[in-house]
């Protein structure tokens, strides 16, 4: 782990506003939040030009408790106000923090179009399988014949694979890491945010409270080990066979390319149209 | 039904030019009452425009695609009009005079953002362009059917100020009031267009840019650790910073306190939804706006709004020529409603005539003004079938009635 020391994360912090904050002992959501304040603060981004955005649930409740610039948004659309912002000021950094309920479902539209426009967002996904704060729903991530509070049968639909999703709607940068592996979710919060085009990280996080008790996954520490063992990186996915693939959650970067950003056409766009001067 | 855009642009440019440039006065222009948005919108200081096509508001879009690039503002074409209110509340936060363009569909999808734009007191207006509805409807012919969404549609009580102009030159000056009113209250404002005003032509005389009176939000002075989001002076105004500012504060659509941090708080609650009530109820002398005609003598007043006020002024013109006593009053600003004006009317008159474009949404709120008065003396006139009620209609019921 980079060596950030705990003093400085707190300064990032609202410690004196916020806490205690939201979240059920256990969640991931802690974690993720570590890894972002750390990446940025290991990148030296001054905070006045980071601008957090989120939408409606457990993860979107994280910009509240950090020192940004920050807007917690509606259920779903956190990444169409961060286009607003981005647009009008493209020089800020603009981090969407989103769950899957909020980014897959309800703001699904928003998120394939802001991919295809390719403009420079950092979306980082937390991906519990589950709607938790409104008490264990299903959402598009639930895997198939799993149990929530809306599927007690099992859930007959299949889930989204949100990387493909990304990756087929356009977006330039496409990561996936889990909550276990804290170095990962940092780095490629690092990368993400450098990368100049709208970018995607899936951090497959646990909600033991409601999802592990309901599917019988165990508590916390059980949850995550679950998440180091059959989790496996990019790079060996073509060195093992088949069966040892099948069902992993394969981490690391699917997807990195330079394509035209958005904002840096639109900016172009305006120079061509008044160098063409009156007509 | 995409109206051609007949170079409109450049030909409100050549008439500009031809007028001599230091000492000029007014511009004078064939407009839609479309344009007329889009440029009052333009002077009004706009910079960014998010919205999605739907007749009849598409030209609004239109014009600003061509024009916000060569000022270096921002157009962006949006995936949907939930996205479009969102984008523009973004931009907004982030220092921008933002607007987005719409019609009857697009403005039902848009009521949870405009709720946020007002729970977050985030300036940022919304142009209705109303057409025949419920649903689809009758694309596109006109109606009068969004008064009451204007104000209620989105859930929860919250503030509304609302415009309704009656003319192309009006639909300028209005877009410029509405951006103004937004910047002031810090409140998503919203202008009502008729289908009919939208697409109308009307030579139409502008004021010279520097007559054209801009509000822009009040910006904190204070260093940032003493910034609070919503620090209202007496009249619940507040100033407002924008995000890389180096204020770093809190935005949510979550019931908030003074410095936009969530609360469950009954007394932050109550002082909340007190500053978003107040700040209309405190001001509405500035917010209201009526034009009153012939009613010194009146006895029979005509109360209507946009397209149907039209109607209504000739209908009146006529009958004052054959000697019947009928008078006008027509809000400009329909929220907050012109509760006063309304009053000083049922008191002065025997008979209120309503003509309007729906089942009785207008008639509604006089009634509720109207608790000595029986009903004997409103007189609804509806019509909603996406034709219009005539002025030879309007005449023929005051004549009825007198």
């Amino acid at each position: 782990m980079e060596n950030i020391p705990q003093k400085i994360i707190h300064e990032y912090l609202r410690h004196d506003k916020k806490f205690p904050h939201v979240w059920c002992a256990g969640c991931s959501n802690g974690i993720v939040l570590g890894a972002i304040i750390r990446a940025i603060a290991k990148m030296n981004i001054d905070r006045n030009d980071i601008v957090m955005v989120s939408g409606i649930g457990c993860s979107s409740r994280m910009p509240v408790y950090v020192d940004f610039n920050t807007l917690h948004t509606l259920h779903g659309r956190p990444i169409a106000y961060a286009t607003g912002v981005k647009l009008f000021k493209p020089h800020l950094k603009v981090i969407v923090v989103t769950g899957d309920g909020d980014c897959t479902a309800i703001g699904g539209n928003h998120f394939i179009h802001a991919a295809r426009r390719n403009i420079d967002l950092t979306v980082i996904l937390i991906n519990n399988n589950i709607y938790g704060m409104t008490g264990g729903q299903a959402s598009p991530t639930t895997p198939h014949m799993a149990i929530a509070t809306t599927t007690p049968y099992g859930n007959i639909e299949p889930d989204f694979n949100i990387c493909n999703l990304a990756i087929g709607a356009g977006a330039s940068f496409v990561a996936r890491t889990t909550a276990f592996h804290t170095n990962e979710v940092q780095n490629y919060v690092r990368d993400a945010i450098e990368h100049p085009g709208f970018s995607l990280i899936e951090v497959v996080s646990s909600c033991p409270v409601i999802y592990g008790r309901l599917n019988k996954k165990g508590g916390p520490a059980e949850m995550l080990k679950h998440m180091r063992d059959e989790s496996i990186p990019l790079t060996a996915v073509d060195k093992l066979p088949k069966e040892k693939v099948e069902g992993k959650i394969v981490r690391g970067i699917i997807k990195r390319v330079i394509e035209p950003e958005f904002c840096a056409e639109y900016a172009k766009l305006c120079e061509r149209v008044q160098a063409m001067g009156g007509e | 039904m995409a109206t051609k855009k007949l170079k409109s642009t450049e030909y409100l440019k050549s008439l500009v030019k031809t007028e001599p440039a230091p000492e000029e006065k007014h511009r004078i222009a064939l407009l839609q009452g479309n344009q007329a948005v889009a440029y009052g919108a333009m002077d009004a200081g706009v910079n960014f425009f998010a919205g999605y096509p739907i007749t009849p508001s598409t030209e609004i879009a239109e014009i600003l695609s061509e024009e916000l690039p060569k000022r270096g503002g921002v157009y962006v074409q949006m995936e949907d009009e939930i996205a479009s209110i969102c984008a523009i509340t973004g931009a907004s936060l982030t220092g921008a005079k933002a607007l987005t363009a719409t019609s009857g569909p697009g403005f039902s999808l848009m009521q949870e953002g405009i709720g946020y734009a007002k729970i977050t007191e985030t300036p940022c207006v919304v142009v209705n362009v109303q057409r025949m509805g419920p649903s689809t409807g009758m694309p596109t012919s006109p109606a009068q059917g969004d008064i009451m969404q204007a104000k209620w549609g989105s859930h929860g009580d919250s503030p509304a100020i609302v415009l309704y102009p009656d003319s192309v030159r009006e639909s300028y000056e209005l877009t410029i009031r509405a951006v103004n009113l937004s910047e002031k209250y810090r409140t998503c404002v919203i202008l009502l267009l008729d289908e009919v005003i939208g697409h109308m032509r009307e030579a139409v005389t502008l004021p010279d840019l520097a007559n054209v009176r801009v509000i822009s939000r009040i910006k904190p002075t204070v260093p940032p650790h003493w910034y609070k989001h919503y620090d209202e002076n007496q009249k619940y105004l507040s100033p407002l910073a924008s995000y890389g500012e180096g204020y770093r504060f809190h935005v949510t659509g979550l019931t908030h306190d003074s410095h936009g941090f969530p609360t469950n708080k009954p007394s932050e609650a109550h002082e909340m939804m007190e500053r978003l009530r107040k700040k209309i109820t405190h001001n509405i002398r500035d917010l209201v706006q009526i034009e009153s005609r012939e009613m010194e003598d009146a006895k029979i007043a005509i109360f209507a709004a946009g397209i149907m006020s039209r109607a209504a002024k000739q209908a009146v013109a006529q009958a004052r020529a054959e000697g019947i006593p009928v008078g006008i009053l027509r809000p400009l600003t329909i929220w907050p409603f012109p509760d006063d004006a309304v009053r000083k009317m049922l008191r002065n008159v025997d008979t209120v005539i309503v003509p309007e474009l729906n089942q009785g949404q207008l008639i509604h709120e006089i009634r509720r003004l109207t608790k000595d008065k029986s009903d004997g003396d409103l007189i609804s006139m509806q019509r909603c079938d996406g034709a219009l009620i005539t002025p030879n209609e309007i005449l023929r019921k005051i004549k009825e009635v007198h």
